[in-house]
């Protein structure tokens, strides 16, 4: 990185230091962070939206959506999330290949389970076996998303559930009365009304989901857990230029700290967010903002 | 290999007893429930002895925490921030690779380079920051007649909390310690998955079951087994912690007690 680089033995301190932090491999471990907060980024709203449909379907008036919306949510709540994540991730990649199989390959006259084989044709591979690498890449963290998602939405299906039980009867009532449809009702009354409610346990969710990210490493996404035990590991002088000794415990240390202040700083602007929301609301915190104004 | 003779090579080998190797092909359906059975028992060992020693330290982080004092106040709001505001599977990496370099210089402690004591520590602690911001809710909001009809009845010190401050405290803290409890239980599955290593494959149930699903690339059968043992260890919980919970509220009429709801979480 820095000029002064190119003979890292005969540096010393922070002068070392600084190049060693600055190695292509550093870079690397640097954007992880990035790639966790962009599936972040990206799994929240998913898993938002998987939410709001589930929790529709609870609330549904026909009954074989209503049954399923609820045995989605009590049945992924209910088991140790992460055997969740380990069995979506195989589950949904078969899945996908079995459906891609039937449709390319109708003549496939083999069965697909094979004793402990999972045999589909060479087109319904999914990425095709001579896709790139970054494809194989995209597919596997796509994957995990989907994953997260399926899991925190129906955690989020739950809150929004209560959340939209929370708004006064009276309101809709009055929105009935006004000649509105159920679907209008639903949109200008019960949804705009219901996040004061959902956000105590949204975020809430959001916390869990933030401490839930190191998980993406066990779904075989290169994230900041991953480079961490890479580069915290033992390096002989044979290999690199930056031999050290083991250095994990640094690391992790590191990896500690980043998330302790995630989570605080999400605490200040999600405490932050529920003042602007109850300004105004008929809610305990509601009066209080009022009282103290 | 009939399912007998499978059951009494496999049923002790998370623990080292019985066939050394494990199978390798043509996987049988009891050989699955057997040794993710075997591996339940890390599972409920880790669980119970953090709860049990969690909760003798959750109480005393509560008081801490309610202390006016800012010496005894500040060490235990650090410590519960600390804990809960970082992944569970990070404090196992870090705690792991701390105690390997600590046992470097200190050999007395290898021992906490092993799961069974080292990731049970991390449990305790964890399930300790946990325990102790459930206590610190309920200790806030113990009604003021309590507290204030122990003070009329010249109570003080150590038996008016013995008395009147700590049976209150776990009254109103149970339902949610109850779903900690569960929690806590779904969060020892974390443990083989993190630093810490299954020596010769002693693992947990969670370890048998990826070990399952790895070999047949079938996920839907160990992972199934391993929720339904969960079930089943979920609602032996909640049995337990409903009888606890009937007996701290026995004075009180039947309608006015608290039901204990089961309301989990994921991930912590």
């Amino acid at each position: 990185m820095f000029a002064y680089c190119t003979d890292p033995a005969s540096l010393d301190g922070l002068a070392w230091l600084s190049c060693y932090l600055t190695t292509g491999k550093h870079m690397n471990f640097y954007w992880s962070f990035g790639t966790v907060l962009l599936l972040l980024a990206i799994t929240a709203p998913t898993a938002l939206l998987f939410g709001y449909a589930g929790a529709s379907a609870a609330r549904s008036t026909l009954a074989p959506l209503r049954w399923f919306g609820q045995i989605y949510m009590a049945i992924v709540r209910s088991v140790p999330d992460i055997v969740f994540f380990l069995f979506f991730v195989i589950a949904l990649d078969q899945g996908i290949e079995y459906l891609r199989h039937v449709t390319l390959c109708p003549d496939w006259d083999q069965p697909v389970r094979q004793g402990n084989d999972f045999v589909v044709c060479t087109a319904a591979k999914m990425p095709l076996g001579n896709a790139p690498q970054w494809m194989h890449e995209i597919y596997g963290a796509g994957l995990a998303v989907l994953t997260f998602a399926l899991v925190f939405g129906a955690f989020a299906a739950n809150v929004l559930f209560g959340a939209m039980r929370a708004v006064p009867r009276a309101q809709l009532e009055t929105a009935e009365a006004y000649g509105m449809t159920r679907r209008q009702v639903t949109r200008r009354v019960l949804v705009p009304q219901m996040w004061v409610y959902a956000l105590p346990g949204l975020s809430n969710l959001w916390m869990v989901l933030i401490k839930a990210t190191p998980l993406l490493f066990l779904l075989g996404v290169e994230d900041i857990v991953y480079w961490a035990r890479e580069l915290g590991g033992t390096k002989s002088p044979r290999f690199t230029d930056y031999p050290h000794g083991d250095w994990r415990v640094y690391y992790f240390g590191f990896l500690l700290l980043f998330y302790l202040a995630f989570t605080k700083v999400s605490e200040v602007v999600l405490s932050r967010l529920m003042a602007r929301l109850t300004l105004g609301q008929a809610t305990a915190g509601g009066e209080a903002q009022r009282k103290a104004a | 290999m009939s399912c007998a003779q499978t059951i009494a090579d496999y049923a002790f080998r998370s623990l080292g007893y019985g066939e050394r190797l494990l199978p390798r092909s043509d996987f049988t359906l009891c050989q699955q429930f057997t040794l993710i059975g075997s591996g339940m028992i890390w599972n409920v060992y880790f669980g119970v002895l953090a709860l049990l020693a969690g909760f003798a330290l959750a109480t005393v982080l509560a008081l801490g925490k309610a202390s006016s004092r800012a010496v005894l106040r500040k060490p235990a709001e650090w410590f519960v921030f600390l804990f809960r505001g970082s992944p569970l599977f990070i404090q196992f990496f870090f705690a792991y690779f701390l105690f390997q370099s600590l046992s470097s210089g200190y050999p007395m402690l290898s021992g906490l380079t092993s799961a069974w004591a080292g990731a049970l520590v991390v449990l305790f602690f964890n399930t300790s920051a946990y325990s102790a911001e459930i206590f610190y809710g309920a200790l806030q909001s113990i009604p003021k007649g309590d507290t204030e009809a122990a003070d009329a009845y010249g109570l003080s010190g150590w038996s008016r909390f013995r008395r009147v401050i700590w049976p209150t405290m776990l009254r109103l803290a149970w339902p949610a310690y109850t779903n900690e409890a569960i929690f806590l239980f779904h969060a020892t599955t974390l443990v083989f998955v993190s630093g810490f290593p299954a020596i010769q494959q002693r693992g947990d149930a969670l370890y048998y079951a990826s070990y399952f699903a790895d070999k047949t690339f079938n996920p839907f059968v160990p992972y199934p087994i391993l929720a339904g043992y969960f079930i089943v260890l979920t609602l032996i919980v909640i049995t337990l912690f409903n009888a606890i919970n009937r007996r701290l509220n026995r004075h009180l009429p039947s309608d006015a007690r608290r039901r204990v709801k089961y309301r989990p979480q994921l991930v912590r």
